[in-house]
């Protein structure tokens, strides 16, 4: 198992140094300087700008020293967003509350639904199950930004349940973004649950656990729900995701002092240290989610373990 | 399984028409009053309420509270409100002596400005000295600092600032001396008669030596590494947070004046987000926007301000080197009179904006008299569909063609959009056998394809950065940087030379050269087509008093804000 988490790891080094690189030169691609006034400004005093921040070099040169930096855990510093701040202390000022809602939001929907999706197996073709279907498709279908759209206008605003927006109130300010962001997972999870579940509950040895005497609740849980939980691991990565570009737009919605906005407004002002750092920083994340769910394959499934049952 | 699909379809529609039902639930009221912008007088009519304070939203982070670097309209804001320079835009914009003990003494050639300053201190107690502001100009000069508005705003105007921009002389050596602790000496390359509006902008606030030095690399990188010495204190700044507030700042030489204790910014960038917080009574006004501006047209608490802000056409007479359509004068003022812009503004922007048939905007600039600058010359290009069809026709003829296809670039926001969309409709109808190719593109695009002037027609705008008319009449001189459109007419240049040089010192001449000058720009070449003039909506709390709206650099004073009514 270590050495195959191992290679995983190297594996990943590899992937980021080509993630970064790509965005790199696709990012030097993109029209617009990164002086603000770039409009107003002559060549020679934009030039004067850009070079306090190296933009003038070479692009290898650029480029190299990047990595460079990189290797050294640098990220740089940012060009026009937040003048002169490190890239490091940006990202992680802003990590807080994207990791609170993130974690909530998905936490929150794979609960909610899980439980949907074996009650709607449990109680198929009844008003339950129809149910928990509608709420499926609606979360599905429907972006988080519109749920928070709504969440906002009724539960923030009309009805004052929680805060509109700002993040203020500490767990409370949490509440609608997270709900917002849990719809996808929730959605996901309620259908793959529900397939699986029927499935199972329709195969031979849970007509034999029946046989033998199991009760409703043990066949349920003990044997229908584990089995049917492998393919939900599955989704877990593209779910993980959702939540990412979810919060690009609820944090902007709820007005959240997030990286997700901020990787945003990266890219439409050119901050080019700001676009690579959080960059990397998603893709690193992205890649630990992947390595994550194949590890907790082999925990659940004993058949998907890599290196022999003993370890 | 056939029943659940009619189910997830039945579903879905149920869904889809909830969502829309909230959307058109718009709480429009039917009273229409007149609402006028916040210009109350100085004093406040109503009672004080016992709490001030006021709750405000901004629609961006603040990149930077370096003096020196800023280059955006949050910090500029900031900046008008927390520090100060010599002059201060007053309630009705005209600059009046703010750290400067009266009016300054100026040479008779006008190159030599000296000033007095009063007695002030910085937040920390310590007094404003006139070394403070070398040390600040000499700062933002200074290449190494790497500033985007010191050259911009200095070289031209102060002695020696385009060498040391460059990098040919030290900045020890720009025209700004301190004779002593109150008395501050500037130095001129040629006569600026907009002197001491420049004095209000922040690129020449003072900044505090003492301080920036020993701060170092965390100088302003958040609100515990700033000094202030305006109305206002800034506290609880992070740095790259969205939220931050600014306090009454007890040390300010006229505190009494102030009345607000405390102001709450929180920065909201969706704008259904900063309506819903002004509807739920946390914030006290939004900027509207869009689809908003006409939702709350008819709002009691509507406040409706001109922005001094114009948009036009740039019409390009050599495209990639080539000559086109638009050499021919009478296609250009075929173009500027073919559309309508009454209807612009009223149905497409529907958001306070005014027609514009002039260059330099309405209630900007003013001259010794108070009279608006616009009364000299009034509109000069308007609408007339049929001038213009004859105009066109004429210039076909000359140039020996059927038809003329052009194309049109713009911004890709969804207002710029729609607007090139009208104008496109409206040329086309108007002008038989033009056709209008639209191309919307980002704006850092829009520059690119402006350097390199690969366009026919361009929607563009432009703000001020000082308080004179001067800021928008010399834009289009030969070779200028917003010249990229191969127009050059001596007539015009020497006006505008005339009225930068040796009339600089004769307001009314130089008032009527300049005045001659956007003439000659606009009805003999029309070498732009000036569109409208900007205007911004908002929602304020009837509460809310005494915020003073600024036609450039920071947009807004709260210094005579005050809460009256709220309890």
């Amino acid at each position: 198992m270590a050495k195959y988490i191992g290679k995983r790891l190297i594996y990943m080094v590899i992937t980021l140094a080509l993630i970064a690189t790509f965005t790199f030169f696709l990012m030097k691609v993109l029209p617009g300087s990164p002086v603000a006034s770039a409009d107003k400004l002559s060549p020679e005093q934009r030039a004067v700008v850009e070079a306090r921040y190296g933009l003038n070099d070479p692009l290898p040169v650029q480029y190299f020293n990047y990595m460079f930096g990189l290797v050294q855990g640098d990220l740089g510093i940012s060009i026009n967003q937040f003048k002169g701040a490190e890239v490091t202390d940006v990202i992680l000022s802003r990590m807080g509350p994207s990791a609170q809602i993130g974690f909530q939001g998905m936490v929150l929907g794979t609960v909610l639904g899980i439980l949907l999706g074996m009650i709607a197996a449990l109680r198929q073709n009844t008003w339950v199950d129809y149910t928990s279907t509608f709420v499926a498709i609606v979360g599905i279908s429907i972006p988080s930004f519109v749920f928070a759209s709504l969440l906002q206008y009724w539960f923030g605003l009309k009805w004052d349940l929680f805060p509109v927006a700002l993040w203020k109130d500490g767990f409370m300010s949490s509440v609608l973004p997270s709900v917002a962001l849990a719809m996808f997972p929730l959605a996901t999870a309620a259908r793959f649950i529900r397939t699986e579940m029927i499935e199972v509950l329709g195969s031979d040895y849970i007509t034999l656990a029946k046989a033998k005497g199991a009760s409703g609740s043990e066949i349920a849980f003990k044997h229908a729900f584990r089995n049917a939980l492998i393919p939900l691991v599955t989704v877990l990565g593209p779910m993980a995701v959702s939540i990412l570009t979810g919060s690009l737009v609820v944090e902007q919605i709820f007005a959240i002092p997030g990286i997700g906005e901020q990787f945003v407004k990266s890219i439409i002002v050119s901050d080019f240290s700001i676009i690579m750092g959080t960059t990397i920083f998603f893709s690193v994340f992205l890649i630990l989610i992947i390595l994550l769910v194949d590890i907790l394959y082999g925990v659940i499934d004993p058949r998907i373990r890599l290196s022999g049952g003993k370890s | 399984m056939r029943n659940s699909k009619i189910f997830w379809l039945l579903s879905l529609v149920l869904v889809l028409s909830a969502f829309l039902a909230a959307c058109g639930g718009g709480d429009d009221t039917d009273t229409s009053t007149e609402t006028t912008d916040g210009t109350e007088g100085t004093e406040p009519a109503g009672d004080l309420d016992s709490e001030q304070v006021l709750n405000l939203m901004e629609s961006a982070e603040i990149p930077t509270m370096d003096i020196s670097l800023a280059e955006d309209a949050v910090a500029f804001n900031i900046f008008n409100n927390v520090n100060e320079g010599l002059f201060r835009l007053n309630q009705e914009n005209i600059a009046e002596p703010a750290l400067a003990e009266g009016e300054p003494e100026v040479s008779e050639d006008g190159l030599t400005y000296t000033f007095k300053l009063r007695d002030s201190n910085w937040s920390d107690g310590t007094p404003v000295t006139a070394n403070d502001f070398v040390y600040s100009w000499q700062r933002s000069i200074d290449p190494a600092t790497g500033s985007p508005y010191g050259a911009y705003m200095m070289a031209g105007s102060i002695v020696n600032a385009t060498e040391i921009a460059a990098g040919d002389m030290e900045p020890t050596e720009l025209g700004v001396t301190a004779v002593d602790d109150n008395t501050l000496e500037v130095q001129l390359e040629r006569p600026v008669p907009y002197f001491m509006s420049l004095m209000s902008f922040p690129t020449f606030y003072p900044q505090n030596e003492a301080f920036v030095t020993e701060k170092g690399d965390a100088y302003a990188s958040n609100s515990e590494n700033l000094i202030f010495n305006g109305p206002f204190t800034l506290t609880d700044w992070d740095g790259t947070g969205l939220t931050w507030k600014m306090q009454k700042n007890p040390e300010y030489w006229d505190a009494e004046t102030v009345q607000l204790e405390t102001i709450n910014v929180d920065v909201v960038k969706e704008p259904a987000t900063a309506v819903n917080l002004y509807n739920s009574g946390e914030k006290d006004r939004a900027g509207l926007s869009g689809e908003f501006a006409m939702q709350y047209a008819n709002d009691e608490n509507l406040v409706t301000e001109l922005e001094p802000t114009v948009f036009y056409f740039k019409l390009n007479q050599e495209r990639n080197g080539e000559e086109n359509a638009l050499k021919n004068v009478n296609i250009r003022q075929a173009i500027a009179k073919g559309f309508n812009k009454q209807d612009l503004v009223d149905v497409v922007l529907a958001n306070g904006s005014l027609p514009a048939n002039f260059l330099v905007p309405t209630e900007f600039a003013f001259d010794e008299s108070n009279a608006d600058f616009r009364e000299v010359n009034g509109d000069l290009i308007e609408f007339n569909a049929e001038e213009a069809a004859e105009l066109f026709a004429t210039g076909m003829e000359e140039l020996g063609v059927e038809e003329v296809t052009l194309e049109i670039l713009g911004g890709d926001t969804e207002t710029a959009k729609n607007m090139d969309a009208y104008l496109k409709e409206q040329l086309e109808t108007n002008l038989e056998g033009l056709t209008i190719n639209l191309k919307a593109v980002p704006f850092g695009v829009r520059l690119e394809l402006d350097e390199a002037q690969d366009y026919d027609i361009q929607t563009a705008g432009w703000g001020p950065d000082y308080q004179d008319p001067m800021t928008f009449i010399d834009l289009f001189v030969t070779g200028s940087a917003q010249n990229k459109m191969s127009y050059s007419n001596p007539e015009y240049d020497a006006l505008v030379e005339s009225a930068k040089g040796e009339l600089a010192t004769d307001p009314a001449a130089r008032w009527e050269a300049m005045a001659q000058a956007e003439k000659i720009l606009l009805e003999d070449d029309a070498a732009i087509a000036p569109i409208y003039q900007r205007g911004a909506m908002a929602l304020q709390q009837p509460y809310v008093n005494g915020i003073i709206k600024h036609p450039f650099g920071g947009d807004f004073s709260y210094k005579w804000a005050y809460i009256s009514g709220k309890e």
